[in-house]
């Protein structure tokens, strides 16, 4: 059986692997706990990784979480999250405070002026990234349009938001409706 | 109590950020409106650095707000409380539903959800930008590194070291 601590080990390793969203992480997974450890199946993996899409939370989180759970229980699941956690809480902290003595400094305003401009670029990729694979049905135009008219005019929460587009799920379909 | 609202805040977010990536933008973006913790840009300088350092982006995200409330105590707190719905919904759905994902009502909620996000990070993005962009000079330099990146679809951090030294060598 894997032991606890193997597991924090193992997912911290995760956690330094992955950059930027959780996506970078399933490649890595499959090498460590399938094709090295063989710990679960591939299908098994991919199975896990698409509930933790499919759940509230970071996907990487969710599926290191999930992965835990299924090799040793509430102690893994809960050993398996922290090693996912830890090397964002240790770099993280150790540029931000370098970060923070130097935001004074001339050269890193300047440098910083230039990378905020690229992180609005970010963004905008970003979302036309996501228009491309998640808006495609004509429903999926209604509540996109929705919610940007709630943004826009309202002052809506995100919270909020995303609350009333799961419960628009429910209104009945009507060209489903006619097909069945 | 700033640590009860981090508790709560990141709750939220953990609870209501579903997805990957930037998804959390939006969510800490009203949280620059509503507690003052830090400003629009510098929340852009976190997503910058939480880009291009190790880790998942909305866990590094959690630790540098957190830190930059109330120190490394608050990065800390934040990052737990980010990823405690996680485990608490993980625990109560491994149970019982390993067939979770190929249910047609989570399906659907999640479909409905999608398009709801992007406009949610759009319109950070957007606030974010009337902040910060402010002439024509700024304007060319991001319609330049968003063609950049829709053509060359390089990795984010070579753009994130590349416009901090356009940033110098032209002082934006």
């Amino acid at each position: 059986m894997v032991s606890i601590w193997k597991l924090y080990v193992l997912f911290f390793k995760m956690g330094i692997f992955t950059f930027g969203g959780g996506y970078a992480m399933l490649p890595i997974l499959k090498n460590e706990v399938v094709d090295k450890q063989k710990w679960i199946t591939e299908e098994e993996l991919l199975n896990y990784y698409s509930i933790g899409q499919c759940t509230p939370g970071i996907i990487a989180v969710n599926s290191a979480s999930f992965i835990g759970y299924r090799m040793r229980g509430f102690w893994g699941m809960i050993s398996a999250t922290l090693g996912v956690i830890s090397p964002s809480i240790i770099i993280i902290l150790a540029v931000a405070s370098l970060l923070r003595q130097h935001m004074d400094n001339q050269y890193v305003q300047w440098a910083f002026g230039g990378i905020r401009i690229s992180v609005i670029a970010l963004i905008i990729s970003t979302v036309m990234d996501m228009w491309r694979k998640g808006v495609k049905k004509y429903r999926d135009y209604i509540i996109f349009a929705v919610s940007s008219i709630l943004l826009m005019f309202f002052n809506i929460s995100a919270v909020e938001v995303v609350i009333f587009a799961g419960l628009s799920s429910f209104i009945p379909n009507y060209k489903e409706r006619n097909k069945q | 109590m700033i640590y009860a609202d981090l508790l709560i805040e990141f709750f939220k977010i953990g609870l209501f950020a579903i997805g990957g990536g930037l998804v959390t933008v939006p969510f800490l973006f009203e949280l620059s409106e509503k507690y003052h913790w830090y400003t629009s840009q510098e929340l852009m300088d976190m997503i910058a650095v939480s880009q291009s350092t190790p880790g998942p982006i909305g866990v590094n995200m959690a630790t540098y707000v957190g830190y930059t409330t109330t120190g490394i105590g608050g990065g800390i707190l934040a990052t737990l409380s980010l990823v405690l719905p996680s485990i608490i919904v993980v625990y109560i759905i491994a149970k019982a539903l390993d067939k979770w994902h190929e249910n047609i009502y989570v399906k659907r909620i999640l479909s409905s959800i999608r398009p709801a996000v992007l406009s949610l990070i759009l319109f950070a993005g957007l606030d974010i930008a009337k902040e910060s962009i402010t002439d024509y000079k700024e304007i060319i330099f991001l319609i330049a590194m968003i063609l950049a990146m829709r053509i060359y679809k390089k990795n984010v951090i070579i753009y994130i070291i590349m416009s901090g030294i356009i940033g110098l060598i032209f002082q934006i």
